[in-house]
């Protein structure tokens, strides 16, 4: 069978690529775009390390097919920080010293982004179980919602 | 492996009727991507229903609501007119899994991935939620009590889509309730599901009720003695110690490392017990 011939938008760029049926959208940003910054923790839904946004929407890449995202918009972590300048997210992480190892890292950021961007000041309540679906095996949880939170500030503050 | 995305339902039907290997439906892949990934299931064609707009549509529709099977969990929780109506089968669909799972799973796919535990089917079969079918013979209706048979088994036909559930209009004084157990506080597996939906008069009398159990026997379970446990009471102790009795009784569950066959038949009749509870005190605030 011959592979799919996807358009899609991914960061902003209108981007083509070619797929299998199996591949999923992890596997294609990964393997084909070179996009390594979201991770492969699992491949089953579990982990949040594979997080990107899908036309607007937090879901986890591993589990959306290549093909499926023909004429949408994808937005990954290589698109968080606007060239040199980090997402104040980014920032806040660096400063509160919410990574170790950093593989949990980038699905983490764009979780979190996608939860400032509908609730700009959420209670520590609301962040943890927002991101009950992201895993972190080193850091701590505690580090990752301080650094949420004071980056809630500074985003509220423009 | 092949996949499509037909646009319409008849397309759709003619392409899973039409299918010589094992064909399956894509809704939210949440479940169905999973299962492939583990080798559990090997389909040869893959037909994503997202394209087509009635399994994509949240509507008003005589009175009731008509929900499409693959509308999301996140979309569900935005709709503020669908959660005052029934907040608990907004409740339930919300319950499954993460942030994450929530932007894709789709209420068709839990119904049709035929999981005992499923969340959302409880809610659905005390609201006395409609399952619209589109197959190779047109359109049916199930009630979606009978919609599983069993684990991953279906009463679906070769070719059979579940487009839509319907939930039927609202008296005044009625809503609905969904609680679980499990033994963490988010993204696990339901060891008890108990879903209760009530109307109730102005006296605060119980004029009508439904309830539904999930995880303690092969399918969900409509559980009508534990209605008629309530009906007519105002849910004082002695309705609610019936309601106890009648929803343990109906448990057949499983024994395992995650709930005893004991711990299951007495969390069923707490949670049911709760739910009603819950959702009386909705129903007297509408
Ligand atoms: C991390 C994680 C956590 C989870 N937590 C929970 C939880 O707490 N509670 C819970 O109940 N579930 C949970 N699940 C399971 C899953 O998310 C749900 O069952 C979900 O509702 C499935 O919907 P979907 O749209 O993703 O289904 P899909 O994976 O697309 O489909 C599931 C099955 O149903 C079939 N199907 C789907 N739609 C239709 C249709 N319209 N007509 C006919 N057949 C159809 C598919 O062919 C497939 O066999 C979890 C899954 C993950 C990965
Ligand atoms: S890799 Fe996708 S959730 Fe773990
Ligand atoms: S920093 Fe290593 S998993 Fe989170």
């Amino acid at each position: 069978m011959a592979k799919h011939h996807i358009e899609t938008t991914v960061n902003g760029d209108e981007i083509e690529f070619l797929c299998e049926t199996e591949e999923t959208l992890l596997d294609v940003l990964r393997d084909t775009l070179h996009l390594t910054g979201s991770k492969e923790g699992c491949a089953s839904g579990d982990c949040g390390a594979c997080s990107v946004m899908l036309d607007g929407r937090l879901v986890c890449s591993c589990l959306v097919l290549g093909c499926e995202v023909g004429g949408r918009r994808v937005e990954t972590i290589e698109g968080m920080a606007k060239g040199e300048k980090l997402h104040p997210l980014q920032q806040r992480f660096l400063e509160h010293a919410a990574l170790q190892c950093g593989i949990c890292t980038p699905g983490f950021l764009v979780a979190s982004k996608a939860l400032l961007e509908r609730t700009p000041d959420p209670t520590e309540h609301e962040i943890r179980y927002w991101l009950a679906g992201n895993l972190c095996r080193c850091t701590g949880y505690d580090k990752i919602v301080s650094a949420v939170m004071d980056a809630a500030v500074t985003m509220r503050k423009g | 492996m092949r996949y499509e995305a037909p646009e319409s339902l008849e397309g759709a039907v003619a392409l899973l009727a039409g299918a010589t290997g094992e064909a399956r439906v894509l809704a939210g892949g949440t479940d169905l991507l999973v299962q492939m990934r583990a080798d559990i299931v090997d389909p040869e064609l893959i037909v994503d229903i997202k394209k087509i707009a009635e399994t994509r549509a949240v509507t008003e529709e005589q009175g009731g609501w008509r929900i499409g099977a693959a509308v999301t969990g996140a979309e569900l929780k935005e709709h503020a007119r669908l959660k005052q109506a029934w907040p608990g089968v907004v409740e339930a669909a919300n319950l499954i899994g993460s942030t994450q799972v929530q932007g894709r799973a789709t209420l068709g796919g839990n119904l049709c991935n035929g999981s005992p535990a499923a969340d959302s089917v409880p809610a659905l079969i005390a609201a006395g939620a409609v399952a619209t079918l589109a197959g190779p013979q047109g359109k049916r209706d199930l009630p979606v009590e009978d919609v599983m048979l069993g684990p991953r088994k279906l009463a679906l036909r070769k070719g059979e889509i579940l487009v839509s559930f319907l939930l039927p209009p609202r008296p005044p004084r009625s809503s609905d309730a969904y609680l679980r157990f499990i033994p963490r506080t988010e993204m696990d597996i339901a060891v008890v599901g108990a879903g209760v939906s009530v109307t109730i008069d102005g006296a605060g009398t119980i004029t009508a009720a439904r309830v539904s159990l999930g995880a303690v026997a092969a399918r969900v379970l409509l559980v009508p003695e534990a209605a008629r446990a309530i009906v007519g009471s105002r849910l004082d102790a002695a309705a609610q110690q019936r309601l106890e009795t009648a929803a343990r009784a109906a448990c057949q569950p499983i024994d395992d490392k995650r709930g005893t066959t004991e711990f299951r038949i007495d969390v069923a009749g707490v949670l049911t017990r709760r739910a009603a509870l819950i959702a009386l005190d909705r129903a007297r605030a509408n």
